[in-house]
């Protein structure tokens, strides 16, 4: 059997790379990606701890948010398609002026 | 021992993947990636025996979240981060911010190794307590989601449309 520790290092190692990510990249649609692996690598967690827990509310947070991240994707790429139109650019320090 | 074989090749496959998506310079080989990532999360959701949640990270996530990203590169058609963007930005060739940025990562790392060793019963296998039809159930899950959840689930369908919504606001072309 695989300990539950495992799963929940699988999560951290996902979690810490879509950090890196966010963080490293310099495009926003890569860096909308990594958000997507930050939210996937807790919905690992929620169905780990859920199997071990015998219960199905972790499994019922997990489509939640799923449904959250599509919403997100889909605004934010919105404001992606939206500031490109403005500024030809995917790159984020070409958005420092408040107002253009 | 196919269950751990199995384990570690998904789980391999998943952090691979993942680690390319944020090393690839083209977004289109990104999304790729990230797809082959999901693929591999939906394996190890099997072999938690959730397969109702298995099949919905192939459906939404990687048919339908990600045919939106692909669309959205496709749309913009400026795939590439230049040349002297791309040294910049980097990984291994970081100037001093995105160092800066890399040391949190690694702090992350750290804390949740950190976290995870000092937890205790984290070492018990992982179908420890429950019951793996009861989890796997998809009546089970269905009646539990319109039952206790049906306040959230009217919530998220409310939020569904207001980000359709504002998803076709924000990306009109100003004029229209």
């Amino acid at each position: 059997m695989i300990p539950l520790g495992h799963y929940l290092i699988v999560s951290a190692v996902l979690f810490a790379i879509g950090t890196a990510g966010v963080f490293l990249r310099r495009n926003l649609i890569t860096i909308l990606l990594s958000i997507e692996i930050m939210l996937n690598a807790v919905n690992l967690t929620f169905v780990a701890f859920a199997r071990q827990s015998g219960n199905l509310d972790g499994q019922i947070v997990v489509f939640f948010v799923m449904t959250v991240a599509a919403a997100e994707a889909a605004v934010g790429l919105a404001i992606v398609i939206g500031l490109y139109r403005h500024r030809e650019s995917l790159n984020p320090d070409a958005f420092a002026s408040l107002k253009w | 021992m196919p269950e751990t074989l199995t384990f570690y090749a998904l789980s391999g496959l998943a952090i691979g993947a993942s680690a390319l998506v944020i090393g690839q310079r083209n977004p289109m080989y990104s999304v790729l990636m990230l797809i082959a990532s999901f693929g591999a999360l939906a394996g190890l959701y099997i072999q938690l025996d959730a397969p109702f949640v298995a099949v919905a990270q192939i459906i939404i996530y990687a048919g339908a979240i990600m045919v939106l990203f692909l669309f959205v590169v496709m749309l913009l058609n400026a795939p590439q981060e230049d040349a002297a963007e791309w040294d910049r930005s980097h990984p291994l060739r970081p100037p001093v911010v995105a160092r800066f940025g890399g040391m949190l990562a690694l702090l992350l790392v750290v804390q949740l190794a950190w976290a995870l060793l000092r937890a205790g019963g984290l070492g018990g296998p992982v179908a420890g307590l429950g019951d793996a039809d009861v989890v796997s159930s998809v009546r089970e899950l269905g009646r539990v989601l319109f039952t206790d959840y049906v306040f959230a689930f009217e919530a998220t369908s409310i939020l569904i449309l207001v980000a359709m919504v504002g998803a076709v606001v924000l990306a009109r072309r100003e004029g229209d």
